[in-house]
C-alpha cells in the first residue's frame, strides 16, 4: 500500500468542507494518527454516557410545571434499570404497577392531546431540548385540551400508547432522547399516534427526527408538529398516508 | 418428537428440533427476549449433548417453520440436493463438526457439499463449535464472484466503500468516495445507502459514480440501496444499475415486513441479469453475479416473525433466500440491530463469526459489517478482535467508511483505514483489477484531480 497518496491537508481540508463524514484523515503507516483517534474516542465517550445518564425525572416535572401552568404526572416504565431497558424493549413499552395505578387514578378525559415526555436512550436530549420546544410549541395548541403533561423513566415510543389510551386522548405526541450518534449524542425524536392504545405499530405514527442545535431547530419542529396534529385531527389517522401529505409540509418555505 | 440429555440427575428434555436448536445455541439476548433461550449454563450444554447425536438427516424430516406456511421452509426443502448430501447421510451432528475439522474436508469437498446442506443443518453445526472451530472449517472454503473485480480470491479482501451523506449530498458523497478509493476501498462495490428513498435520488448517486468509474476507468461495481422496487423503478428509468441490493431475513413473514417476495426477488434479478453490465475480469472470465444482499440475526424477530426459532438459525435460513440468486457479496450488519439481540463486544463477535462460517459452508460469498450502535455494550478494541479474526477466517470483504463513523446511519462500522491495517497485518491485498487499477496511470490522475472534488461530479 506504500503507493498509495496521502491526503495533504489543503485536499483533507477540501473533502471535509463537503461532508461531515470523517474523510481526509492522515495516515501514520496505515493507522489512523493520535488525534483523530482520540477525537473519535471523545465522541463515542459523550454519545455512551448520553446512553447510561439517568434522567433527573423531578427537576424535570418541576421545571415542565412551573413552565406549563399545569399539573405533570411522573411515570416509570416496567424496565427497572438501564441494563433492563436495553435487552427487554417490551419492558420499556409498558408501565410498571405502581404507575399503571396512578394513572388510572389521574384520568379523567376525553382530551384531544396527550403529551409524553420519555428519556428514550438519551437523557441528555431531554434535558437539553424539551423545556425549549415546548416554549416554541405550547402556545401554538390554542383550543386543543390537553391532559396532563406527563414525564415517563426507561421509556420507549410505544409507551405513549398505554399511556395516551388510558388518558382517553384521541392524539398522542411521544417526545423522547433517540438513539445517541457519534456526532449527535442529544437528538430529541418526537411521535405522532391518533388514537394512541397498546398494539398500534410503527408504521401507525408519525416521526420528526433529529431535533438538536446543529439539526431540527425549535421552531421548525415545532411548525412540523402542529402540522401533523391538524391533519391527524382533520384525517383522524396517522402514519403512512399522512408521510406521503407531510411531502407538501418539507418542501414549503422553511 | 422430543430430545433429551441427562446431566447427573437431571434429564433435560426439548420439545421440538426448533426448541432443541434455540436451547443449544450460545448465549445471546435476542434469544432470551424472544423467550426460546437455555434458562441455565447447564441446559444449554444438556441441548448441545443432545443436539450432537442428532442424525443429519433428522433435518430433513422436521421442519422449524411449518413447510404449509412458509416459503423460505418450501425453498429449503425443494431445492435440497440429495446426491450432494449423500456423503453427510450417515453423520451426526457432532460427526459433521469433527469431519468439517478433519483434513479430509479440503475447501473442494467442502464446495461440492454445500447444495446438501440445509441452514439448519449448518446452524446446528456452528452451535457446537468454538471460535476456532468456526475459523478453522470457514477458512477452507473459498467463495470467488465476478462484476468487474473478482472478489474472494485466496490472499485477497476487498472493501465496501460506503460514502454515506445524511442528506444525499452529491458533493459530499463524492468527498468520501475518493477518499475511500485513495486509501484503497471500493473493490466490493461502492454502496451508498440513501437518506431517502425514492427513483430520483437513487438514479443521480448512480450516474454520479459510473461518471466518475468511466472517466478513470476504475474496475468497481456501483450500488444505491434503496428499497429493491426503487431500484428496479431505477432501471426502467434507464438508470445505470449495477449491483441490486436488498435486505432479506430467513421467514415469509419476515421477508414480507421488508416488503420483498421470491417472486419480487426473481422478477429483480432478471431485470438486472437483462442489463449485461458486468465486464471481463481477471482470468478472462465474464462477471455475471449482479445481487447483493445483507442480513443479520435478529431481523426476523424485530419483525415478529419468528416462529419461535432462534436468532441465529433464521439468520442461516436467509442464506438460503440469498443463494437461489448466486449473489455477488452477501454480509451480515452484525451489530447494527442493537443490544436486545446482541448484547455486547463479545455476542456480537460470536455471532459474526457464525454468520461468516454458515453462509460460506452453504457456499455464500460472505462479508460481514463489522459494526455496533452506540447502546450496545462495545467499542472500537470490540471492532479490532472481530475484524481481524475474520479477516483470519477468510472473509470477503469488509466496510469501509470514513473514519468508521457512518453519519447517515449513525452506528460505527470499519474504517478505510481499518481495511489497509488488516491488509498489511494478514499479508492480504485487494481484488486483482482493482489491485493493477492502483498501481496505474488512472489512478495517479483521480489523486491529482481529487483536489477539486466538485469537478468530478456529472454535469
Amino acid at each position: 500500500m506504500s503507493e498509495l497518496s496521502i491526503p495533504g491537508p489543503s485536499l483533507a481540508a477540501r473533502l471535509r468542507s463537503l461532508t461531515p463524514a470523517r474523510v481526509g484523515l492522515g495516515r501514520t503507516g496505515v493507522s489512523q494518527q493520535t488525534a483523530d483517534q482520540l477525537d473519535f474516542q471523545r465522541a463515542h465517550a459523550q454519545a455512551r454516557d448520553a446512553v447510561h445518564a439517568r434522567l433527573d425525572a423531578p427537576s424535570l416535572a418541576s421545571a415542565l410545571g412551573a413552565l406549563t401552568g399545569g399539573p405533570v404526572l411522573r411515570l416509570h416504565s416496567a424496565a427497572v434499570d438501564r441494563p433492563t431497558y436495553l435487552q427487554r424493549p417490551d419492558l420499556g413499552r409498558r408501565l410498571d404497577e405502581t404507575s399503571r395505578a396512578a394513572l388510572a387514578a389521574s384520568a379523567s378525559g376525553p382530551f384531544d392531546l396527550s403529551v409524553i415526555v420519555a428519556d428514550g436512550l438519551s437523557a441528555l436530549a431531554v434535558e437539553r431540548h424539551i423545556s425549549p420546544l415546548l416554549q416554541e410549541w405550547l402556545p401554538q395548541l390554542d383550543g386543543w385540551l390537553r391532559a396532563p403533561l406527563v414525564v415517563v423513566e426507561q421509556g420507549r415510543v410505544a409507551i405513549g400508547d398505554e399511556i395516551g389510551a388510558t388518558l382517553g386522548a384521541a392524539l398522542s405526541v411521544v417526545l423522547i432522547g433517540e438513539r445517541p450518534g457519534l456526532s449527535s449524542p442529544d437528538s430529541l425524536g418526537a411521535y405522532i399516534t391518533w388514537d394512541p392504545r397498546p398494539g398500534r405499530t410503527d408504521a401507525e405514527r408519525n416521526c420528526i427526527s433529529n431535533i438538536r442545535a446543529e439539526g431540527l431547530s425549535y421552531s421548525q419542529a415545532a411548525r412540523q408538529l402542529t402540522w401533523y396534529l391538524n391533519e391527524a385531527r382533520r384525517r383522524r389517522l396517522t402514519g403512512i398516508a399522512l408521510k406521503d401529505a407531510s411531502a407538501q409540509l418539507e418542501t414549503g418555505s422553511e | 418428537m422430543s430430545f433429551a440429555h441427562t446431566i447427573g440427575n437431571i434429564r433435560y428434555t426439548f420439545a421440538s428440533l426448533r426448541d432443541l436448536l434455540a436451547k443449544a445455541t450460545p448465549p445471546r439476548s435476542g434469544d432470551h427476549l424472544a423467550g426460546v433461550a437455555a434458562q441455565t449454563a447447564e441446559e444449554r450444554v444438556a441441548a448441545q449433548f443432545a443436539l450432537a447425536d442428532l442424525p443429519l438427516d433428522r433435518f430433513l424430516g422436521e421442519a422449524v417453520v411449518p413447510y404449509e406456511s412458509d416459503d423460505v421452509t418450501r425453498l429449503i426443502v425443494d431445492t435440497h440436493d440429495a446426491a450432494a448430501f449423500a456423503p453427510l447421510r450417515s453423520f451426526t451432528v457432532g460427526e459433521f463438526r469433527d469431519w468439517l475439522l478433519s483434513d479430509e474436508a479440503s475447501g473442494d469437498r467442502l464446495a461440492a457439499l454445500a447444495p446438501g446442506i440445509t441452514p439448519e443443518m449448518a446452524a446446528a453445526v456452528s452451535k457446537i463449535m468454538r471460535v476456532q472451530d468456526l475459523i478453522a472449517v470457514a477458512s477452507k472454503i473459498r467463495v470467488v464472484t465476478r462484476f468487474r473485480t473478482t472478489v474472494g480470491l485466496p490472499g485477497r479482501l476487498s472493501a465496501r466503500l460506503q460514502p454515506n451523506h445524511p442528506a444525499d449530498d452529491p458533493a459530499g458523497i463524492a468527498a468520501a468516495i475518493l477518499d475511500g478509493l485513495l486509501l484503497g476501498s471500493g473493490d466490493a462495490v461502492i454502496g451508498i445507502n440513501p437518506a431517502g428513498d425514492n427513483v430520483a435520488v437513487t438514479a443521480r448517486l448512480l450516474q454520479l459514480i459510473d461518471s466518475l468509474r468511466r472517466r478513470f476507468q476504475i474496475p468497481v461495481q456501483s450500488c444505491v440501496l434503496a428499497h429493491i422496487t426503487t431500484q428496479m423503478a431505477a432501471i426502467e428509468a434507464g438508470a445505470p444499475v449495477d449491483l441490486i441490493f436488498q435486505s432479506i431475513a430467513g421467514t415469509e413473514a419476515a421477508n414480507r415486513s421488508f416488503g420483498v417476495s421470491l417472486a419480487l426477488l426473481d422478477e429483480a434479478h432478471q431485470a438486472g441479469q437483462a442489463l449485461q453490465r458486468g465486464a471481463t475480469c481477471a482470468q478472462g472470465i465474464r462477471g455475471d453475479n449482479i445481487m447483493y444482499f445483507e442480513t443479520g440475526q435478529g431481523s426476523a424477530l424485530s419483525a415478529n416473525a419468528h416462529h419461535g426459532v432462534d436468532q441465529q438459525t433464521l439468520e442461516a435460513r436467509a442464506y438460503a433466500v440469498a443463494r437461489r440468486f448466486r449473489p455477488m457479496l452477501v454480509n451480515t450488519v452484525v451489530g447494527f440491530i442493537g443490544p436486545e439481540y446482541l448484547y455486547d463486544g463479545k455476542q456480537i463477535a460470536r455471532a459474526g463469526l457464525e454468520d461468516h462460517f454458515c453462509g460460506k459452508l452453504l457456499g455464500l460469498p460472505m462479508g460481514c459489517d463489522v459494526c455496533y450502535t452506540n447502546h450496545a455494550e462495545a467499542d472500537q478494541d470490540d471492532m479490532d478482535s472481530l475484524l481481524t479474526l475474520l479477516a483470519v477466517a477468510g472473509v470477503n470483504y469488509i466496510m469501509g467508511v470514513p473514519g468508521a463513523d457512518d453519519v447517515m446511519l449513525n452506528y460505527q462500522s470499519t474504517s478505510f483505514h481499518d481495511a489497509l491495517y488488516v491488509r498489511r497485518v494478514l499479508g492480504l491485498r485487494p481484488a486483482p483489477e482493482f489491485e493493477e487499477w492502483l498501481a496505474g496511470d488512472s489512478f495517479s490522475r483521480l489523486a491529482l484531480e481529487a483536489h477539486q472534488p466538485e469537478r468530478l461530479l456529472p454535469a
